[in-house]
């Protein structure tokens, strides 16, 4: 008897997960159709490939984020860390126009390991709690990329046109940025799903005493994990200042609460312990859909903040009703 | 087992007294002044350091109510769309007519609303998190200003107005007076009523404070609505100092805020703090920020020394108390 | 093979300010269950983490196998076949069984690196069908039993081919049914050649299980028997050093007025039909599995989680309590289970623990007056014998006993004639066990109506004036206490008719 109703509990845990994660996907189709109706060139080929390569950086930035909070941890820095890498990429680049754009990506790469390890350390050493730490990391970031411009932009004019083609370019057909976030999601999924390394991520955002007692160095995984997202942050600002052609002191501010927004729509949870990489794309392109729809069935994009806010807020309390109502069935249906 | 004289009273030593986090703030505080004075002969002028209050002293007003909610062991990172949202609203009603009388009391209503909203939503669903809660809320009451008044800014307030901004009594700027008779009151209630030793208690075990008997859910609806009223405040005296709005007002001010609880030595756990640390933290920043920007230190500059000074803070506790720490919990977990 | 499988020789372990293990010493022969005993704070505890490796000694030698080896890390232990199963389970809520078992030692591809998932689940099933288990490895851990959990450590265990496996109070969460299969498995252990520590408070798990005892007391080593060689009282002696000669003192208080009437009360998927009445100085043992509704039972008395169905007198009246502070108001005070997590501010001091819940009794208005505070808080401290510095001393640094008397002092300090007690001396040492009983027993004296939640068979018997015992949310008996047995009690809440579980009750 014990063992049935275990069993019936498991399967609607996973139950939730999934009822999650369809219904996420079941809401992005009826609003695309709804947007669709009202304005039919949204799903048009124009339309939807600048939807996903607006959406690219985002998710990308959403599994760094993601491996963060399946930690129990949250990076408030990533917006400043991604200007400081954009900038000093973009001024590199424009002093050395024959930098190769492999090199260009991979310095940008570097700095933001650089923000990112320093943050980790802060966190996962000294014992700084995330929030804190990435806010006053998140000041000196962007402090920093002010610092390194003299306040002043890098402009399209002074960056090369290969440097430019990172993110514009295509490769096999397909728009080099959604090639590089698609590559990601891919060295990501195998990452944490089927790497000892990846596995601990999320046994220390389970239960950081046993992960301990098991013999996984907790420092270690929580470092990586911000270091991860320093890398990715580093990477994200490169394709943001190749995407747009300018780098500026105040690029990507407030980024960090859309990604935040990302992970929690797509079903990471903020206690710790689980996340997966097919919800936080979920998320991504719903924040994505609603950036790009809304112009197109005139409503003001003055709009956009408060649907975005309004949506979070639904997501979240939907999922703890459905928790709770699952929960109420099993006390119902417990003999007595 | 002696009942007698077992249970003495408690000695509070020197060198305890001075271990606090206060006079390490006053300490910098000071050491800030002295930096100051040397780099600036200006510095030193109470005339321009009275003003220059004028000028840091909005956004402390959330500082007061964001000690509660840090020492609930909650944060709310939406107060700075809610000065927006409820300055906006009262500057849009009274460009529709409104007298400004009324539209003041609007925008203290919408704060306070705007608060309560982030408590009910807390107390009646325990499962959310605060973070996620009020960055839902953030990003809402943010965007519902930008629906209101789109990219443009609304003012031209009555003439009288302006006085909570830049008016003085006596001499010493009205803003500088309201704030100390607020902090002094939030201080008071904090470490002398029954409500702050409920502030405290929860913070520190919430589980056992509902065994107690404390009424959770109201405290929590009052602590929030509080935040929420006095970013309305905040948003009073940002309007009137600046004489209009925009809906992107007040941007990042809550961060500033937490910063400044937080190197008052409120800790983000909860269930520790004290008020006058954050007062300190507040005249620190706002005097660091004045000083330096005498000898034209661009204000970038002052990002990375406020958020290396924000690491520093949480820091040295941590590096001094390390060692003990791990040794006291390896005793207790014995 | 040496004769012993691991030995401990002279192993001391100071942490600043205290001696946790003073020259102990202890021996393991290959195949047997070895129960450890010792009142909480004996150094039970720090000695596992030695074992371990999770703590090293500072002095003294420990031997494998009759091999000099040390134990610096988690993984060396592992390496040598020891494992721990907690108190608490420890494990990853969030992941599946297969992980669960295979964290630390996963199965890898040979050069790639990668888990092998298929191959886990597979080893996984069958670790968990030599157990007796049919759940499915790829089950979210958090949605197992405490039961099933522990099954799954175990598993673990076995899955490093562990040859000590350490099981520390493994049944203080289980149901009698859920420890029998857990003696069952032990016993399985040992017949293939495990060898099996077993730190236990229960002495039924000790005789029911163990070949030998092996006793701690205030971080020493006392002494090592085979079961049938040491009476119960040597036992207790040992563990507590002195002769525990009456633990439940003599009944003072004679029965007054009705306080409490609950009639037919209820609360979806807790319990239901629940009616019983409480009198003045009347002692009312409430007894049952772990599970079967007790604890919820009194949380929604106590106001915490409100009863759905049914009603409640309170002195003949009828009354409708919806939260703590309107039952602290109308007289009834609960003294919760966990005292850790429920029940103490731990980094708070003695004082204003004891005066949380009645802080209105010395403010004006909402200030408050901290002379008055503190001088209630130490005369009640001083009432209860709180064995502390002084009363600012922060809770967390007072033994287990000490700490329950806080608890207790937090009831006295409000206007309380109902006391509700929830498993009050859960974890806390025989000497202050039999302190704790003469409290309550004074206090029946001094006219509260006490309900005594208890798992602990002579508990209930030896206290109460009567009885009640509840099955899965049902009250199943109400037993006057003279003349009861533990077996009446057991039948009551076990079911009468055997026939309807498979149930594996010892006699």
């Amino acid at each position: 008897m014990m063992t049935v109703r275990a069993v019936g509990r498991a399967s609607s845990f996973s139950g939730i997960a999934k009822f999650r994660e369809l219904g996420l996907l079941a809401f992005i189709i009826l609003l695309s159709l709804f947007v669709q109706w009202r304005n039919p060139s949204f799903l048009s080929l124009e339309n939807i490939d600048d939807l996903i390569t607006n959406t690219a950086i985002l998710s990308i930035l959403a599994v760094g984020m993601m491996l963060v909070i399946v930690t129990r941890g949250i990076d408030l820095s990533i917006g400043a860390t991604l200007a400081l890498s954009g900038m000093i990429t973009a001024m590199v680049v424009g002093s050395f126009p024959a930098l190769p754009p492999v090199l260009a990506m991979l310095l940008g790469i570097a700095v933001g390991i650089v923000c990112g390890s320093l943050l980790g350390g802060l966190v996962a050493k000294i014992g700084i709690f995330p929030i804190i730490a990435s806010l006053g990391m998140m000041n000196v970031f962007r402090g920093l990329t002010f610092m390194v411009s003299g306040g002043k932009w890098v402009s399209a004019h002074q960056m090369p046109d290969s440097f430019k083609a990172i993110a514009t370019g295509s490769v096999f057909g397909i728009n080099r940025l959604v090639f590089i976030a698609v590559l990601i999601y891919l060295i990501f999924y195998y990452f944490i799903n089927h790497t000892r390394t990846g596995r601990q991520i999320y046994a220390v955002g389970s239960n950081p005493e046993s992960a301990k007692i098991s013999g996984i160095s907790t420092t270690k995984v929580v470092w990586l994990v911000y270091s991860i997202m320093g890398a990715l942050s580093g990477l994200a600002g490169v394709l943001w200042v190749s995407k747009f052609a300018s780098a500026q002191g105040d690029t990507a501010m407030g980024y960090e609460l859309s990604v935040i927004a990302a992970c929690v729509l797509g079903g990471v949870s903020i206690a710790g312990g689980s996340g997966k990489i097919s919800g936080i794309i979920l998320g991504s392109i719903l924040l994505g859909i609603l950036n790009n729809a809304l112009p197109l069935i005139n409503v003001s994009p003055f709009w956009q903040n408060a649907i975005q806010g309004f949506i979070i807020l639904v997501a979240i309390v939907i999922n703890v009703w459905v928790k709770r109502g699952v929960e109420r069935n099993h006390l119902l249906r417990r003999n007595m | 087992m002696k009942p007698d004289g077992v249970l003495g009273e408690q000695k509070m030593t020197l060198k305890r007294f001075f271990l606090q986090w206060e006079w390490m703030l006053v300490l910098i505080f000071l050491l800030v002044n002295l930096v100051n004075a040397f780099l600036s002969p200006y510095y030193l002028d109470l005339i321009s350091i009275r003003d220059a209050t004028m000028t840091f002293l909005d956004k402390a007003f959330i500082v007061l109510p964001m000690v509660f909610i840090l020492i609930l062991g909650q944060i709310d990172i939406s107060v700075a769309s809610t000065v927006a949202l409820s300055s906006v609203i009262m500057a849009d009603l009274y460009n529709r007519g409104l007298p400004m009388e009324w539209a003041i009391v609007v925008c203290l209503a919408v704060g306070a609303l705007c608060g309560w909203i982030n408590g009910f939503l807390l107390v009646k669903f325990k499962e959310l998190s605060s973070v996620i809660v009020t960055l839902g809320t953030m990003i809402l009451y943010r965007g519902i200003a930008y629906i209101i008044l789109e990219d443009q800014s609304a003012g031209k307030f009555p003439e009288w107005f302006s006085y909570l901004g830049w008016g003085y009594v006596g001499g010493i700027p009205f803003i500088l007076i309201v704030f100390i008779v607020l902090a002094v009151i939030f201080g008071l209630v904090l470490h002398q009523t029954t409500f702050g030793r409920h502030l405290y208690a929860m913070g520190s075990n919430l589980t056992a404070s509902q065994f107690s008997g404390i009424r959770t859910n109201r405290i929590t609806l009052i602590v929030f609505t509080l935040a929420g009223l006095m970013a309305a405040v905040t948003a009073l005296f940002l309007a009137s100092r600046m004489g209009s709005t925009r809906p992107n007002v007040a941007n990042g001010y809550e961060l500033d805020v937490i910063a400044m609880a937080v190197l008052g030595g409120v800790s983000t756990a909860g269930g520790k703090g004290r008020m006058i640390g954050a007062v300190i933290a507040v005249f620190l920043i706002g005097l660091l920020r004045y000083g330096l920007g005498l000898v034209n230190v661009p204000a970038q500059t002052l990002l990375v020394i406020i958020g290396a000074l924000l690491i520093f803070a949480v820091m040295v506790p941590k590096l001094s108390g390390l060692k003990r720490k791990t040794a006291h919990r390896l005793a207790g977990k014995n | 093979m040496a004769e012993y499988l691991l030995e401990l020789r002279e192993i001391t372990k100071t942490f600043p300010g205290v001696k946790a293990l003073d020259s102990v010493q202890f021996k393991l022969k290959p195949g047997e269950i070895h129960a450890l005993m010792g009142e909480n704070g004996a150094g039970k505890s720090t000695f596992i983490k030695v074992i371990t490796g999770v703590h090293a000694p500072d002095a003294g030698e420990i031997l494998f196998n009759g091999e000099k080896v040390e134990l610096k890390h988690p993984r060396d232990a592992q390496k040598l076949g020891i494992a721990a199963i907690y108190q608490h389970v420890t494990c990853y809520p969030d992941l599946s069984v297969t992980e669960n078992i295979f964290m630390g030692h996963e199965l890898l591809a040979k050069r790639t690196k990668r888990i092998l998932w298929k191959e886990m689940h597979a080893e996984a099933k069958k670790w968990l069908k030599e157990l007796g288990a049919d759940f499915d490895p790829r089950t979210q851990m958090g949605s197992l039993s405490v039961a099933q959990q522990q099954i799954v450590e175990i598993s673990k265990a076995l899955s490093m081919d562990a040859k000590i496996i350490i099981m520390d109070e493994p049944t203080a969460a289980l149901t009698q049914r859920e420890s029998e299969e857990l003696y069952k498995i032990a016993e399985r252990l040992r017949d293939k050649g495990v060898s099996i520590i077993f730190i236990t408070h229960r002495f039924e798990d000790m005789y029911r299980l163990a070949s030998r005892v092996t006793v701690f007391r205030d971080s020493r080593y006392i002494g090592t028997w085979k079961i049938d060689e040491i009476s119960h009282d040597d036992l207790i002696v040992a563990m507590v050093g002195r002769e525990v000669s009456q633990l439940f003192p003599e009944k003072k208080a004679s029965k007054g007025e009705e306080l409490l009437r609950v009639e037919g009360l209820g609360k979806n998927g807790y319990f239901a039909d629940v009616s019983f009445t409480l009198h003045r100085g009347e002692i009312l043992g409430l007894t049952g599995l772990v599970g079967a509704g007790r604890s919820e039972l009194c949380q929604a008395i106590y106001g915490i989680s409100p009863y759905d169905r049914g009603k409640l007198f309170l002195r003949g009246k009828e009354t409708r309590i919806q939260n703590p502070l309107q039952a602290i108001g109308s007289g009834i005070g609960y003294l919760p289970e966990d005292r850790q997590k429920q029940g103490l501010i731990l980094e708070w001091g003695i004082d204003r623990n004891i005066t949380l819940p009645v802080l209105h009794k010395f403010s004006n208005k909402g200030w408050l007056n901290r002379k008055q505070e503190q001088k209630m808080a130490k005369n009640l401290a001083d009432k209860l014998l709180v064995k502390a510095n002084s009363i600012f001393a922060s809770a967390a640094s007072l033994s287990g006993g000490n700490q329950q008397k806080i608890v207790v002092a937090k009831l006295l300090a409000a206007d309380l004639d109902i006391l509700i007690l929830d498993e009050p001396t859960k974890g806390v040492d025989v000497g202050a066990k039999s302190a704790i009983y003469e409290i309550i027993h004074d206090l029946a004296a001094q006219g509260y109506g006490i309900i005594l939640v208890s798992s602990e068979m002579p508990e209930v018997i030896g206290m109460s004036d009567r009885i009640l015992v509840m099955r899965s949310g049902r009250l199943s008996a109400i037993l006057d206490s003279d003349g009861v047995t533990q077996e009446m009690i057991l039948q009551a809440a076990m079911g009468t008719h055997a026939v309807d579980q498979p149930l594996r009750q010892r006699a």
